[in-house]
C-alpha cells in the first residue's frame, strides 16, 4: 500500500523497530530454515531484477548468439569455457544466462497469478461468506468441483482449449488458484461475522461494502499469507509442467519449464547440462519458498503446527 | 447411512453432468475442428458439408443435447485422427496407466508410511529432521525433471535399465499388461519411480503430522502407563489411528498421480491415457480429450464416493450430516 501521505520518520523507525523486537522476528532469527529460505527467495529476487545486466549475453538477441560456441559443456569440465560457466545449448546460447532470463519468466507469472487468484477468490470469499444464500452455494459448489479435480490437469485443459501464451497460463492458472482463498476466507468470514464489532458496524448504519472493505478483510488476511507463499511455488511447478509440455509459455519467452523441455531433446545425447541445470533451478526456488511458507505457517497458524 | 449413500450419488451426478457442460462449452468456443477433417483446398461446399456431419450447424443448445445423448448411449464420438471410438483407445491405453500408478502409489505408501510413522514417533530426532526435509525437497521438485534425470542416470550413463518405451505385454484379466515378465517390470520401475516421488512427498508429510497428532492422545498415554511395549504402542496404538485420515487423501492421491501420469508418460514414451492426452492437445483431437476428460471426472467421483462410504465405515466418530 503506498499512503498519499509520506510517513513521519520517527514512525517509521519505530515500526521497524519493534519490529525487531517482535516475537515473530525473535523466531525467525531461530528458525534455520526459515532464513534459508528467505536467502534462497532474496537470492532469486536479486538474480532476476539485476541478473540481466551481469550475464554475459540476452540469449533472445540472435545477434548476440555464437552458433560456434554450442553445446559447450560447463566450465569445469574438458572442453568447458570459463565464458559460459554451465556450459551452452544448440544455439550457442548461455545455459546460466537463459536461466537468468527464465527465472524471471518463471517468477513473474507465479507471482501475478498468485495476486490475480488471491484477488479473485478473496473476494468471491468475502462475498459467500458475508452475504451467505443462493450466491455462497453456488460459489462454493463451482469450488468444490474444481476442487475434486487435480489443478495440472484442469490447466492443462484450459491450455488445449485457450493455446499457448503468457496471458492464457496466467488465465489458468488463477482460474485453479482462487478456490483455496475462496474457501479459507469464506470460513473466517463466517466466523468473523458473528462478532460484535461487525454487528456493531451493522447496527450503525454502515454499508455493507464499507464493512467488508474495512472491518472484515483485515480480519481475514492473515491466514492467506501462507497460502500466497506456497502457492508461488506450486504455481512455478504447474507452469514449467505446461510448458515441458508445450501449452505453456511460447519459445520467445522461455521460463524455466521450456528450458528443460528445449533441454530434454538433446539429453539422449549426453548433452545433460542444457536440462538438469533449469530444474535444479526451479527446485531450488520452490524449495525456499516452501521453506519460508512452513514457518509462516507455524508462525501464523499456530493451530495447524 | 443409505439416505447419504443416494444423496451423494445425486451430487455425483450434478458433478459429472456440470462437467460435460464445462466441457462442452471450452471445446465448442475454441477453435472449429471443421478444419482438421478438410483438406487444405476444400471448397466452401465441401467445408459446409463437413460442418453438417459434424453437426456444427445447428445451435450450441441443438448440439450439447446431442452431446449428452450421445454420451448417455455410451456414445463419445470418434477420434478425427485414428478414426476409431474415442472410447476404444481410452480404453486400450488404460491398463498402461493403471500399470504405473498403482506400482506407483504402492511405492509411495511402502515409503512414506515407515518414514513417516518415525518422523511423527519422534519429531525431535535429526534423522526425522533430515525426513521433513527430504519431504520437502519432494515437493519441490519437478516430477517430470527427475524422470529425466533418472533418464539420464541410470538408462543412459549406467545402462541398467530401459529409459523408455513399454517393454512386451501380456494378456491378464483381459488387459495387456506389462509386469508380469521381467523386461516388461523393467520398464516399469523408471515411471512409476518418477510418478511416486511428489505423493510419497506428500503422504510422508501428512503421516508425519497425523502419528505427532496421535502420540499426544491419551490412549497413549494410558497405553504407555500400563506398560505396553514400545512397539506395540507405536504399531497398535498409533499406526492404527494415524492411518484412518489416509483413506480421506486416497482420492486425492489417486488424482494427483493421473495427472502427473501425463507428464511421465510423455516422458517414457510410456503409451498410457496421459500421453494420449497430450498428444490429442498437439493434433486437436477433441473428441479424445472430451473423452479424456469425462473418463477422468467418472473415475474421481467414483473413488471419492467409494472413499467417502468407507470413511464413515471405518470411523464411526464421524457423524453423517
Amino acid at each position: 500500500m503506498v499512503s498519499s501521505q509520506p510517513i513521519p520518520a520517527t514512525r517509521a523507525r519505530s515500526r521497524m523497530q519493534r519490529f525487531f523486537a517482535s516475537e515473530f522476528f525473535h523466531n525467525y532469527k531461530r528458525n534455520l530454515s526459515a532464513v534459508l529460505g528467505s536467502l534462497i527467495v532474496l537470492g532469486f529476487l536479486v538474480m532476476v531484477t539485476i541478473g540481466p545486466l551481469i550475464v554475459s549475453q540476452n540469449p533472445y538477441d540472435v545477434s548476440q548468439l555464437d552458433l560456434m560456441a554450442a553445446f559447450k559443456p560447463p566450465a569445469w569440465l574438458a572442453g568447458g569455457s570459463s565464458e559460459y560457466w554451465l556450459g551452452t545449448d544448440g544455439q550457442g546460447r548461455d545455459v546460466l544466462a537463459s536461466i537468468v532470463y527464465g527465472s524471471r519468466i518463471s517468477l513473474i507469472i507465479g507471482l501475478v497469478a498468485m495476486g490475480g487468484a488471491c484477488l479473485l477468490g478473496t473476494t468471491l470469499g468475502l462475498i459467500a461468506g458475508f452475504y451467505g444464500g443462493r450466491l455462497d452455494a453456488v460459489i462454493m459448489r463451482i469450488a468444490d468441483i474444481q476442487l475434486s479435480f487435480p489443478s495440472v490437469l484442469t490447466a492443462l485443459f484450459l491450455m488445449s482449449a485457450f493455446g499457448t501464451g503468457l496471458d492464457k497460463v496466467l488465465i489458468a492458472l488463477i482460474s485453479v488458484g482462487w478456490v483455496v482463498y475462496a474457501r479459507t476466507v469464506r470460513g473466517s468470514t463466517l466466523r468473523e461475522t458473528q462478532k460484535e464489532y461487525v454487528q456493531a458496524a451493522r447496527v450503525s448504519g454502515l454499508p455493507n461494502r464499507k464493512i467488508i472493505l474495512r472491518h472484515v478483510l483485515p480480519n481475514v488476511l492473515t491466514p492467506l499469507i501462507v497460502v500466497a507463499t506456497i502457492q508461488v511455488g506450486t504455481f512455478v511447478l504447474i507452469e514449467a509442467s505446461l510448458s515441458f509440455l508445450g501449452v505453456g509459455v511460447p519459445v520467445t519467452q522461455p521460463s524455466l519449464g521450456l528450458l528443460i523441455k528445449n533441454g530434454f531433446d538433446v539429453l539422449f545425447s549426453g548433452l545433460w547440462w542444457v536440462s538438469i541445470f533449469p530444474g535444479l533451478f526451479i527446485m531450488l526456488l520452490v524449495f525456499g519458498i516452501n521453506l519460508l511458507g512452513d514457518f509462516l505457517r507455524d508462525e501464523l497458524n499456530p493451530r495447524l503446527k | 447411512m443409505f439416505g447419504y449413500m443416494i444423496k451423494r450419488l445425486i451430487q455425483m451426478v450434478i458433478v459429472l453432468w456440470a462437467v460435460s457442460v464445462l466441457v462442452f462449452v471450452m471445446m465448442s468456443f475454441t477453435g472449429d475442428p471443421t478444419f482438421m477433417m478438410v483438406p487444405l483446398d476444400a471448397t466452401d461446399e465441401q467445408i459446409a458439408q463437413a460442418r453438417r456431419i459434424l453437426g456444427l450447424d445447428e445451435s450450441h443448445l441443438v448440439q450439447y443435447w446431442r452431446f449428452l445423448s450421445n454420451i448417455a448411449q455410451g456414445d463419445f464420438g470418434r477420434s478425427f485422427v485414428f478414426r476409431q471410438p474415442a472410447m476404444t483407445l481410452i480404453l486400450e491405453r488404460l491398463p498402461a496407466t493403471l500399470e504405473i500408478v498403482f506400482l506407483a502409489m504402492v511405492m509411495a505408501l511402502l515409503v512414506a508410511i515407515p518414514l513417516g510413522v518415525y518422523a511423527g514417533a519422534n519429531p525431535k530426532k535429526p534423522a526425522s529432521r533430515a525426513v521433513m526435509a527430504g519431504s520437502l525437497i519432494g515437493i519441490s521438485l519437478p516430477g517430470f525433471w527427475l524422470g529425466m534425470v533418472l533418464i539420464f542416470v541410470v538408462a543412459v550413463k549406467l545402462q541398467w535399465l530401459p529409459s523408455s518405451g513399454r517393454g512386451p505385454t501380456t494378456e491378464w484379466l483381459g488387459m495387456r499388461v506389462s509386469f508380469t515378465s521381467w523386461e516388461g517390470f523393467r520398464h516399469l520401475i523408471l515411471p512409476a519411480i518418477t510418478l511416486s516421488v511428489g505423493t510419497l512427498a506428500i503422504l510422508m508429510r501428512i503421516i508425519r503430522a497425523e502419528m505427532v497428532e496421535v502420540m499426544k492422545q491419551d490412549y497413549i498415554k494410558f497405553a504407555r502407563a500400563k506398560g505396553a511395549p514400545a512397539k506395540v504402542i507405536l504399531f497398535k496404538h498409533g499406526l492404527k489411528n494415524a492411518l484412518i485420515p489416509l483413506v480421506t487423501v486416497f482420492g486425492l492421491m489417486l488424482g494427483d498421480l493421473i495427472a502427473f501420469a501425463t507428464l511421465t508418460e510423455t516422458i517414457f514414451a510410456w503409451p498410457g491415457i496421459g500421453k494420449l492426452l497430450v498428444d490429442s492437445i498437439y493434433r486437436g483431437d477433441r473428441p479424445v480429450i472430451v473423452v479424456y476428460l469425462m473418463f477422468v471426472a467418472l473415475m474421481f467421483v467414483v473413488v471419492n464416493f467409494i472413499v467417502d462410504v468407507c470413511y464413515a465405515l471405518i470411523d464411526p466418530r464421524i457423524k453423517i450430516k
